[in-house]
């Protein structure tokens, strides 16, 4: 079944259109890798799924679960279970990343009309994947991100996804920054989160990450359109050749 | 508007005002004759307007326009209501000093057991004997206003060496609607002591009320003191206070100043570094909205050499609410080394909203480290996006920026009880916004 379908979506910034009909279809439980030059809207698409407000929809929807995700408020779509674990996540000073952490998981489960989390059982959680994700309880005594390392900053951005335990994962580059075994890491609790009803959406310049997290389907962007989709050798292949032949077909 | 005709008719109200009370006011022969001099210097000068330099940002005439009569003794049913309030408002483990409409409660005040520790006496009964705590350094028209119509405070003796276990919790309260308040209070502080004092204005039931405050504080050498002071009155009320302080030689002092109310408020300042090697810290938070009006001015006068000054302010600015920060930095020809800083943030929620920031040094001395900083600015979106990816709703990630916002202010009380009793009050005026 579908859980993704976005079709044929335009998308204008500050007048100018960067995605010019983009067609992409995730089912549940797929993984799938976007790759493509720097400036193809990667990007765009990633921030215009989790509602980021300045980009303007002239054409196309946007569809999860069935639903109409462009009608959705930022927080409704987190709700619904989509997340991005972001390309340059922000640092946030003076909220502290306990308090952010706990405040994020119950506003989604009071969307969703479940309880809130008890203290301990959301101690308990943190501290569980927080272990397996190498981050120290220090970090956590911090800011938002404040201070962290390049790759701190991405791990917390798998901490939060494991939490919040959404069923679209977008994540937007992140190996970029990441050392060999901080890569290794990561890519480890994104597999751990694999699951029949999850899927992820893998956008990465580098074929490295794929080898850690095996795509199902594998898309090339350019300009604004995705012009090829393909098998997990795809990927190896642009690695070999670049982007050049499908610059032209874009 | 004819100006003329307006004038007499505020004149005659506030004549009626005075002799409308002085059946009321305590004091002796002489206590008359000190307010009513008082009283004449207030008539002369009226209510603060914008052409008077100090008050240009926050023109009385215009925002409240008259003073309101001496508030009566409350009833029964307010006293009830008051006692109510106490046990709201009240902080852990407090020694608590209330005043209703201005007037000491004994029976809601923790007198007796303070009395073991620290010296104390009501405003009224000092007045049987003289006017002194009627005098203050500075004179304006509010000042003064206070010094004719005072009707009660506290007066606090910490003796020297006094390490007081509790905060000392002075709760202004107000029954009487469309009624003014006004008390005068006088801390001592001895040496070598330490103590912490909140001073807490709260209503109950009463609405459009008008407070004029005036607190003397002396500290001695040596000494730790906090004091810290939440006004979180009635929307539709007026709060004007003034405080006087005077800082010995190596004193550690902590101010801070919140506002999450009234429609109009003015907490000025005066606080004189008379000793060497002082640390002042004065910080506060306005939390305004609708169209409330919130000022702060301080004057920190480096009198001596080798004092630190360090002030922190934050506004949140709703609506069309206006914050109004005046910051005066003197430092005489003698205070050499002075080292006073202060910077003040403004967070604008809407466009309507306005903050204006008036810092001012006047340096004499030529070895000195001075400076200040302003800045005004709306929420950062990318941070706001961050949250709402994460599932916050619009106000709620707003609260959560907005706390961290303010807690630079607020993380500067050293106490953890007093912090998250202040970080409680401020919680819930961002519930109240959501
Ligand atoms: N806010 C903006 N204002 C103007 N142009 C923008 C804005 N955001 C993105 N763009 C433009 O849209 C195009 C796509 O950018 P996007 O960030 O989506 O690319 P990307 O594929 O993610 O690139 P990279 O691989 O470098 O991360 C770029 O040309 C970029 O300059
Ligand atoms: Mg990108």
């Amino acid at each position: 079944m579908a859980l993704l379908e976005v079709k044929d979506l335009k998308v204008r910034v500050e007048e100018r259109e960067i995605l010019h009909g983009l067609t992409l279809t995730v089912n549940e439980g797929e993984i799938h890798a976007i790759m493509g030059p720097n400036g193809s809207g990667k990007s765009t698409l990633s921030h215009v799924i989790a509602g980021k407000p300045g980009y303007e929809v002239t054409d196309g929807q946007i569809l999860f679960k069935g639903e109409d995700l462009l009608e959705m408020s930022p927080d409704e779509r987190a709700a619904k279970g989509v997340f991005l674990a972001f390309q340059y996540p922000v640092e946030i000073p003076g909220v502290a990343t306990m308090n952010f952490l706990r405040t994020a998981l119950n506003a989604q489960r009071k969307a969703r009309g479940e309880d809130e989390f008890s203290t301990p059982d959301f101690l308990r959680k943190v501290r569980e994947v927080s272990k397996s994700l190498n981050i120290p309880q220090d970090m956590l005594k911090r800011g938002v991100n404040v201070g962290f390392s390049g790759g701190e900053k991405k791990r917390n951005e798998v901490l939060q996804m494991a939490l919040f335990e959404p069923s679209l994962c977008i994540l937007d580059e992140m190996d970029s920054g990441l050392d060999i075994d901080a890569l290794r890491i990561a890519a480890d609790g994104v597999n751990a989160l694999r699951s029949p009803k999850r899927s992820m959406v893998v956008i990465t310049h580098y074929q490295r990450l794929l080898n850690y997290i095996v795509p199902d389907v594998v898309h090339v962007m350019s300009k604004g359109r995705v012009v090829k989709s393909g098998g997990k050798e795809l990927a190896l292949e642009l690695e070999a050749s670049g982007y050049a032949q499908f610059e032209d077909a874009a | 508007m004819n100006v003329a005709v307006a004038k007499t008719g505020k004149g005659r109200a506030v004549s009626d005002l005075f002799t409308s009370a002085e059946g009321r006011l305590p004091g002796s022969p002489g206590v008359t004759a000190v307010r009513r001099e008082a009283f004449e210097t207030y008539e002369r000068l009226g209510l603060p307007h914008r052409r008077i330099e100090e008050w240009k940002y926050t023109d009385l005439r215009a925002l409240v326009g008259e003073v309101l009569p001496l508030a009566a003794a409350p009833d029964a049913a307010a006293l009830k209501r008051a006692a109510d309030a106490v046990k709201a408002h009240a902080i852990d483990g407090a020694r608590k000093l209330v005043l209703v409409d201005g007037v000491f409660a004994a029976d809601l005040s923790d007198a007796k057991a303070l009395a073991v520790e620290v010296g104390f006496k009501t405003l009224r009964e000092t007045l049987e004997k003289d006017a002194g705590l009627l005098k203050t350094a500075t004179v304006d028209a509010v000042i003064a206003l206070n010094a004719a119509m005072a009707t009660d405070g506290v007066v606090l003796s910490i003796a020297d060496g006094a390490q007081l276990s509790a905060p000392i919790q002075i709760i202004h309260i107000a029954t009487a609607a469309s009624a003014s308040a006004f008390s005068r209070s006088q801390v001592t502080i001895g040496k070598g002591s330490r103590a912490t004092i909140v001073e807490t204005f709260v209503a109950a039931g009463a609405t459009a009320y008008q407070i004029n405050d005036a607190v003397l504080v002396s500290v001695a050498d040596d000494s730790d003191v906090a004091y810290i002071r939440l006004m979180d009155d009635a929307p539709d009320a007026v709060n004007v206070t003034s405080q006087f302080v005077t800082i010995g030689a190596n004193v550690k002092y902590n101010f801070f100043n919140m506002t999450t109310g009234a429609a109009v408020s003015r907490l000025q300042g005066f606080i004189t570094l008379a000793g060497e090697g002082s640390e002042l810290s004065a910080n506060g938070v306005n939390l305004l909205k609708k169209t409330e009006h919130g000022d702060t001015t301080l004057v920190v006068d480096h009198a001596v050499p080798n004092c630190v000054s360090r002030e922190v302010f934050r506004a949140v600015l709703d609506d069309r609410a206006h914050s109004v920060f005046q910051g005066r930095i003197i430092v005489r020809p003698d205070a050499q080394k002075t080292d006073g800083k202060m910077m003040t943030r403004a967070l604008l929620l809407s466009d309507e909203a306005e903050a204006d920031n008036k810092p001012e040094l006047e340096i004499f001395a030529d070895d000195v480290s001075c400076g200040h900083g302003a800045t005004a600015g709306a929420l950062d979106d990318s941070l706001l996006f961050y949250l709402k990816a994460r599932g916050l709703p619009e106000k709620q990630a707003q609260a959560l920026l907005i706390q961290a916002f303010v807690g630079e202010a607020i993380e500067q009380i050293a106490d953890d009880g007093l912090r998250e009793h202040v970080i409680g009050i401020a919680e819930r005026w961002l519930e109240r916004r959501q």
